[in-house]
């Protein structure tokens, strides 16, 4: 195991991760989603104001190997969207839970993240899938 | 001395000096006209070179290249098979090459008796009740297909079914296809057996799905165990089946997807019927449907107009299915290719394509079995035309499948089709077609294994390849990440108009 899951947020089957700042809650994918991309080579981001669902494609990564989708792990409404990536996309493979974030929102219902998993059951989940 | 393989050769645009020409134009047999200021730029900096020197490097460029005439390109769901050279004689005929598609149909007969005959032999191959041959490649045959499927619903007065279902084993083109479309996508997961997951299947299905796009057999080379549930759970909802037609070369003669329940298919003529593929040439992608899509086919189809007798062949022209897609093409569809697939089938037979379906399945289960025991198989199964194996070992855990893939090249061979399907880590998918000898077989068996050995024992030799070829490794991440898609000229064109004696 090469990659790591922090216990300050939560994360999605689909490899994103959410953290409550505030107001707001930031969203990004996992150590473990940018190792199985590898070299990350372009980020699409959603518009400011844009109003996502649970599950709702949000934004997209393209790697040498792969491109992915990335999505909303709770319905909420995009407050900023980090526009560095655009620029400099390898940022998603040196720092994926810190300065790489995708996007900041309002979530409609913030204490629904208690209902997604934690970095114990995400490491779980990662372990399950690299067997 | 400098490897003849390793010179580097120049860009056209560096070869170009002013003033330079291929070609003497003859005097114009009509008056010469100025062109209005308006049409002329001087931004148009086009490389000027003499004849020899642009044949010079352009055969230079061709022997750089890797084809299917150069080496073995087992390239997984491409099936780089042999273009038969008799397909290039037919295409060749002069009654096939010198027509032209707005002549009157009485003086095209042939070209239409042609074109009837493969819609009717596409028609008995696949288990359908129509074929049109419009589509230009693999996806336009997609995008027509899924055209038809909403149209078909629309026709009905069914509005609500905007979803269709495509396993996560499916082409990348598939769900392009439903985009372009309009509609939106469900992605299915594969189960255990790298099947299409029968119960995420069942509980997907609604009065929304507009219909399911199916490989059959799938990109993991495996054939659906369970594909005529598959069928009827999405018929049950009222859905269509679309077939992707890709991976047919493992089912001609054997298998027809009409009577499995497809509703439409396309094949790819460029794969499955032995006609160029990639740069060779242009794709074909006719399209065959299921009774109930006839009417909506793409616009035109040959048909008889007059009935043979004794004295008379029959006569042919076009029709337009009464509730048409419309044209998805500008005139008849890929009409050489449509002579080389003709030539093909014609060349072969019912026995003779259902042999080379069994020697496309014989040759990858031979290739499998040779490397299983060196590479990981992530589903046990005996493979159809390709198989996919994982480029990864455990013990080595810096090696990845792109290494394999570019070692492969020092030993002259073309990799398989890298990373793909997504759902087998650092895949590589061989496809090795029915085409090649045994002891091309072996040969790239015995490379694999080599290679697998190098990674345990020398991965440096892995990791620092290709060494033998024109380019050595290239870095993919700075050339996606800095990307440079315009082409500066070294040397301006001429700015002098009345230097040209043409004007």
């Amino acid at each position: 195991m090469n990659w790591s899951a922090p216990d300050d947020r939560r994360y999605t089957e689909t490899d994103e991760w959410i953290m409550i700042a505030g107001d707001t809650a930031k969203v990004g994918i996992t150590d473990y989603a940018q190792d199985q991309l590898s070299d990350i080579v372009y980020v699409e981001l959603p518009a400011t104001g844009a109003s996502f669902d649970t599950g709702d494609i949000i934004a997209i990564v393209e790697s040498v190997k792969a491109a992915a989708d990335v999505h909303m792990p709770l319905s909420g409404v995009v407050t900023e969207a980090n526009r560095d990536l655009e620029d400099q996309p390898d940022k998603v493979n040196s720092d994926p839970h810190g300065d790489a974030w995708f996007i900041k929102v309002k979530l409609h219902h913030p204490s629904k993240i208690d209902a997604l998993m934690d970095s114990e059951a995400y490491a779980h989940h990662c372990a399950a899938r690299n067997n | 001395m400098i490897s003849p393989n390793k010179r580097e050769e120049p860009l056209v645009y560096e070869l170009s000096r002013p003033g330079r020409r291929g070609i003497q134009f003859p005097d114009p047999d009509v008056p010469r006209t100025k062109l209005p200021s308006s049409l002329l730029r001087e931004d148009l900096n086009l490389p000027e070179i003499t004849q020899l020197d642009a044949v010079r490097h352009f055969q230079r460029l061709s022997q750089l290249n890797h084809s299917i005439d150069s080496g073995f390109y087992p390239l997984g769901s491409c099936t780089m098979k042999y273009n038969p050279r008799v397909n290039e004689d037919a295409a060749r005929i002069p009654g096939f090459l010198y027509t032209h598609p707005l002549q009157d149909t009485n003086t095209v007969q042939g070209s239409l008796a042609l074109m009837h005959e493969l819609q009717e032999w596409l028609k008995e191959i696949g288990g359908f009740a129509g074929v049109s041959l419009q589509p230009a490649a693999g996806a336009h045959g997609e995008l027509s297909g899924i055209l038809m499927i909403r149209a078909y619903h629309l026709a009905r007065g069914d509005k609500g079914r905007r979803k269709i279902l495509i396993p996560d084993s499916a082409h990348g083109t598939n769900p392009a296809s439903t985009t372009m479309s309009g509609l939106e996508l469900i992605e299915l997961p594969s189960d255990k057996r790298g099947n299409v997951d029968v119960k995420v299947l069942r509980s997907a299905c609604s009065e929304n799905v507009a219909g399911l796009m199916i490989t059959n057999p799938n990109t993991l080379g495996l054939f659906e165990e369970h594909i005529e549930e598959v069928v009827d759970i999405v018929h049950d909802c009222g859905g269509l089946i679309y077939g992707d037609g890709a991976n047919m070369n493992a089912l001609t003669g054997i298998v027809r997807p009409g009577d499995l329940g497809f509703d439409v298919m396309h094949y790819n003529l460029h794969k499955t019927f032995s006609t160029p593929h990639g740069g060779g040439g242009p794709g074909s992608g006719p399209v065959g449907v299921s009774e109930r899509l006839m009417d909506f086919l793409p616009d035109p189809l040959v048909t008889i107009i007059e009935d043979s007798d004794e004295d008379e062949p029959p006569l042919y022209g076009f029709k337009t299915p009464p509730k048409t897609i419309g044209r998805m093409k500008a005139f008849n569809g890929q009409f050489g290719t449509l002579v080389r697939a003709y030539a093909y089938i014609r060349a072969h037979g019912g026995d003779g394509l259902r042999g080379n379906a069994e020697h496309a399945v014989l040759n990858a289960n031979y290739l499998l079995s040779k490397v299983r025991d060196a590479y990981h198989l992530p589903f046990e199964r005996t493979c159809l035309h390709e198989f996919v194996i994982e480029g990864r070992w455990r013990d080595v855990p810096n090696v990845h499948a792109l290494d394999i893939s570019k070692r492969l090249m020092d030993y002259g061979f073309h990799p398989p089709t890298n990373y793909f399907p997504l759902i087998v880590k650092e895949a590589l998918m061989i496809e090795p077609t029915e085409t090649e000898s045994r002891e091309t077989l072996d040969a790239f068996a015995d490379a694999l294994l080599e290679i697998a050995a190098a990674a345990h024992n020398n991965p440096d030799e892995l990791r620092t390849a290709p060494q033998t070829t024109p380019v050595g490794r290239i870095d993919e991440v700075r050339a996606a990440r800095n990307l440079v898609l315009c082409c500066h000229t070294q040397y301006p064109s001429n700015p002098d108009p009345s230097a040209d004696p043409e004007s």
